[in-house]
């Protein structure tokens, strides 16, 4: 993976570290907004909400487009789905992990139900 | 299936495994203290692993290394950052250089594994989580990946539980 993509994945969990821009992401996602219906929905200025669609638009996880005054928000699906990768790939590691600890656990003789010290003499 | 559940959270970069073996609570973390068995099972039958080092007690420090099908060595390192034997132990897991001094401009995972019993049996839970994302990418690009990375299409389902979060 080149430093490029790192700092493409960086700035991907970067992003997606807000509460907040996670749910403006949801909401886009879901279909195109324009950023005065999004600022609405918080109980921050408007400036505000637009630093965190321009965060996510610098992520790639959010596309704007002009209209009239307006400007309109959508969601990448394809980049939410890069970071979802990462995690899939991590979690397969595991998957394998566990897999192989069964198996040795399994290979274990048979143990009698309460193991205890041998009685003194 | 040992695994019964997984959970990601994305904006954590965290990934929490939970998994029930068919062995009691004591016999599992056995496999924890004992490097031969750990061994077994840490890396991957591509890349297997070899503990050189391994103290499971508070501040123990463990250095092993995984040896990749070109016979290159991934050395790494834990320090163990809390025990509670048979429970629990928590550790932070990074890379070393071949001498197994660690590498502080490479990414540490810091990591809690519990051990609860469960009708004779144990239930683990394995929980990771990364610094950043390159830390994660980078995890991976050390020759740890098994199998294919699949095709995702639980966006809606990652979405859906961090808004339940």
């Amino acid at each position: 993976m080149s430093g490029t993509d790192e700092d493409r994945a960086d700035a991907l969990f970067q992003a997606l570290s807000d509460r907040t821009r996670r749910d403006i992401l949801r909401r886009v996602l879901a279909g195109e907004q324009s950023v005065t219906a999004l600022a609405d929905k918080y109980d921050m200025s408007f400036a505000a909400v637009q630093k965190h669609v321009a965060v996510l638009e610098r992520a790639g996880l959010l596309t704007k487009r002009r209209q009239g005054r307006e400007q309109l928000a959508s969601g990448d699906v394809q980049a939410v789905r890069s970071v979802a990768s990462m995690l899939e790939e991590f979690e397969s590691v595991w998957r394998g992990r566990i897999a192989r600890i069964d198996a040795l656990l399994a290979d274990d003789p048979p143990q009698p139900p309460h193991p205890h010290r041998s009685e003194e003499h | 299936m040992p695994v019964v559940a997984v959970a990601r959270d994305l904006d954590a970069r965290t990934l929490t495994i939970t998994a029930r073996f068919d062995a009691p609570v004591e016999r599992v973390w056995q496999l924890y203290a004992d490097p031969r068995q750990l061994e077994r099972v840490w890396g991957p039958p591509t890349h297997p692993a070899t503990f050189v080092e391994h103290d499971l007690r508070p501040g123990g420090r463990t250095t092993y290394y995984m040896t990749s099908p070109e016979g290159e060595r991934y050395a790494g390192w834990w320090e163990i950052t809390a025990v509670d034997e048979p429970r629990s132990f928590t550790f932070d897991d990074g890379f070393a250089d071949e001498d197994f001094n660690p590498m502080a401009a490479m990414p540490v995972s810091h990591n809690v594994y519990t051990f609860e019993p469960d009708a004779g049996g144990t239930v683990a839970t394995f929980r990771s989580t990364f610094d950043s994302a390159e830390g994660l990418q980078t995890v991976l690009d050390m020759g740890v990946e098994e199998g294919a990375t699949q095709a995702i299409n639980q966006i809606d389902g990652l979405l859906a539980a961090d808004a339940a979060a």
